[in-house]
């Protein structure tokens, strides 16, 4: 201080401290805005994002790893950054960040036990362009093994818990991720979205998710599950915090060969464009049967408010071979998860098991006790469906109907700029619900798999509440066109609160039992 | 569409997962339902659709070849399970 008084000195850090703590519940955009201003550091906005985080652990999981040193580190060279004045949007920024994401020197698990301890040598690309935007990484969140499920319960580190109802399931397979958005920890994070990965808990938690089109984002340093399908993409809580996070992270990358060589438009300054005139379409299959009333409820209440908002409906819309989804994505994801899990063999990096007569054994042996029961099962299903005399019949039949899914998307989204569906069946589910049924499990991706065959970008936004949790609809835009729905979510954002209601057990910091 | 416990272990060799008689059991009687969902896929006509191995239709994507700054062996050993010098050990190939 210039005057040098101690006492007043306190007082001024006492009161910075309670401004960031309370700047903690507001959007990434507000928080940028007030670090600029220089009335709370990076550091200050930083410690309390890891001492709230801290303080909601034991009731929620959502981390495997905290990275409090690097996170005051990043903090410290934020504000030297804003004090230059050459800030970045994420600037001093706290984020998480899905533990299938490789990070320099940071442990990186993807939640299984085979990657205990286990630290990459270089950062994952959408990491790497996160550090460079002068963000902070609070930790690295948990998520299913291998980003395989759909409640986090495979994580071999223990459950997430949804913080709206901590009996239930925060979705997953980015349930780490979901969670501590929703609970107020960050306003930001990354997850991957392989068939729901994103949307999914963003739909259960309460918060926007949001999957990119294939090949918009960068893969490279992001353990591998099923390569044709997968995309990393942000979760916040509102439209513009998931454009900032989405524009820093998009873009061509040549050390991944399947990204777009496509210029990245500026995703915040299309949303405030309205939704006039757009043309929605509301896929009939996909407002059907298996629906819970209350999501039912919410989407059409949604919908309502798309028309008023001058939006044109469309519920004349088909996608007839949708209904093919489940086994296709269940035939392709686990073929492809069979070929990239061949590399966990024991020798290079990993778990290993080295006590048995030889090395046959031992490779059978660290994947026996290194893999989970779902990630088994999936390798299973893959390596049968690849396996002599099943080919045809399975993966190359799935792979054909995946052509089918993807030309009725094209077809539909060449009439409409917009389709719309409940995110997910059901709200939240309990803890342990699904757990001996894996078929059930995979029922409650049932709107998000058809997006990821089709490759097709697609959000989850709130909109509204049934038996008090939250319920998420999902826009699917044409590919490359990520901005029209976060352009609809801003839009509808506007004339609703959803997206501004928090879990009141968690939201302020507190611990539930 | 039923799984036989020899289907089962015949798959896990191939995929290299060592299964407990338990484990196998419980396997074989999921996977057998999950695969007679999959039957559902026989509904769908696809003479004469080509597969879809990929959404982005990006082609014979290349870069120059060159020579540029690895990692180094100390950095990636220092992930191994077991190492002899600048050597990852492992257990006899040939027996």
């Amino acid at each position: 201080m210039a005057d040098g008084d101690s006492a007043s000195h306190a007082a001024f850090q006492a009161a910075s401290e309670v401004t960031a703590e309370r700047l903690l519940d507001s959007p990434a955009h507000e928080q940028a805005r007030v670090l600029r201003t220089g009335a709370v550091s990076a550091r200050a906005l930083a410690e309390a994002a890891l001492a709230r985080v801290r303080a909601q652990e034991p009731a929620l999981h959502a981390y495997i790893t905290l990275t409090p040193d690097e996170a005051l580190a990043q903090a410290d060279a934020a504000d030297a950054q804003l004090r230059r004045g050459d800030a970045t949007p994420l600037t001093g920024i706290p984020i998480a960040v899905k533990d299938l994401l490789s990070t320099r020197d940071v442990e990186t698990t993807a939640g299984s036990a085979m990657l205990r301890g286990f630290r990459p040598i270089v950062d994952c690309t959408v990491v790497a362009r996160l550090r460079a935007a002068g963000a902070v990484m609070v930790g690295k969140a948990n998520l299913d093994e291998f980003a395989m499920g759909s409640s986090t319960e495979y994580s071999a580190y223990g459950p997430t818990h949804n913080p709206w109802d901590l009996g239930r399931v925060p979705g997953g397979s980015s349930g780490g991720s979901a969670a501590t958005v929703a609970a107020g920890g960050v306003p930001l994070a990354l997850g991957t979205d392989t068939g729901g990965s994103i949307r999914q808990p963003a739909a259960l938690c309460g918060i926007l998710g949001l999957k990119p089109t294939y090949g918009r984002v960068s893969r490279f340093g992001v353990v591998a599950f099923a390569s044709s399908l997968e995309q990393v993409g942000p979760f916040g809580r509102d439209a513009e915090d998931v454009a900032l996070l989405l524009a820093a992270i998009a873009g061509h990358d040549p050390l991944d060969a399947t990204t777009a060589p496509l210029p990245v438009p500026d995703y915040v300054a299309e949303l405030g464009r309205g939704v006039e005139g757009l043309r929605i379409g509301v896929p009939r299959e996909l407002l059907g049967e298996g629906i819970e009333p209350g999501v039912r409820e919410a989407v059409e209440g949604a919908l309502a408010e798309f028309a008023r908002l001058g939006a044109h409906l469309d519920r004349d819309v088909s996608l007839p071979s949708v209904g093919a989804s489940l086994p296709v994505y269940y035939l392709i994801a686990p073929s492809e998860a069979s070929a990239n899990l061949a590399r966990y063999d024991g020798v290079k990096y990993g778990f290993s098991a080295h006590d048995g007569p030889g090395m046959w054994d031992d490779m059978e042996q660290t994947r026996a006790r290194g893999f989970g029961d779902e990630v088994k099962r999936r390798i299973m299903i893959g390596t049968y469906a690849l396996s002599t005399g099943y080919y045809d019949a399975y993966y190359l039949k799935a792979q054909k109907v995946r052509t089918l899914i993807r030309r009725e998307f094209e077809q539909a989204l060449a009439t409409h700029d917009l389709l719309l569906t409940p995110t997910t069946p059901g709200v939240a589910f309990k803890l342990g619900e699904k757990l001996g049924d894996p078929l059930a499990m995979y029922l409650s991706d049932l709107f998000t798999l058809p997006v990821n065959i089709a490759g097709l970008p697609a959000a989850s936004i709130p909109c509204g509440f049934a038996e008090g949790l939250p319920v998420g609809l999902q826009l699917i835009g044409r590919a490359f066109e990520e901005g029209t729905i976060l352009r609809a979510a801003h839009a509808y954002a506007g004339v609703t609160d959803w997206h501004l209601r928090r879990p009141s057990a968690l939201a302020a910091g507190g611990v539930r039992a | 569409m039923a799984l036989s416990h020899a289907e089962v272990r015949h798959i896990a060799r191939l995929a290299r997962i060592g299964l407990s008689d338990a484990e196998a059991e419980r396997l074989r009687e999921q996977l057998s339902t999950i695969l007679e969902h999959f039957q559902l896929l026989n509904a769908y006509d696809t003479d004469g659709v080509p597969p879809t191995a990929q959404t982005f239709d990006l082609t014979n994507v290349e870069r120059a070849d060159e020579a540029r700054p690895a990692a180094g062996a100390e950095r990636v050993l220092a992930n191994a399970p077991r190492r002899e010098g600048d050597f990852l050990r492992v257990r006899a190939v040939l027996e």
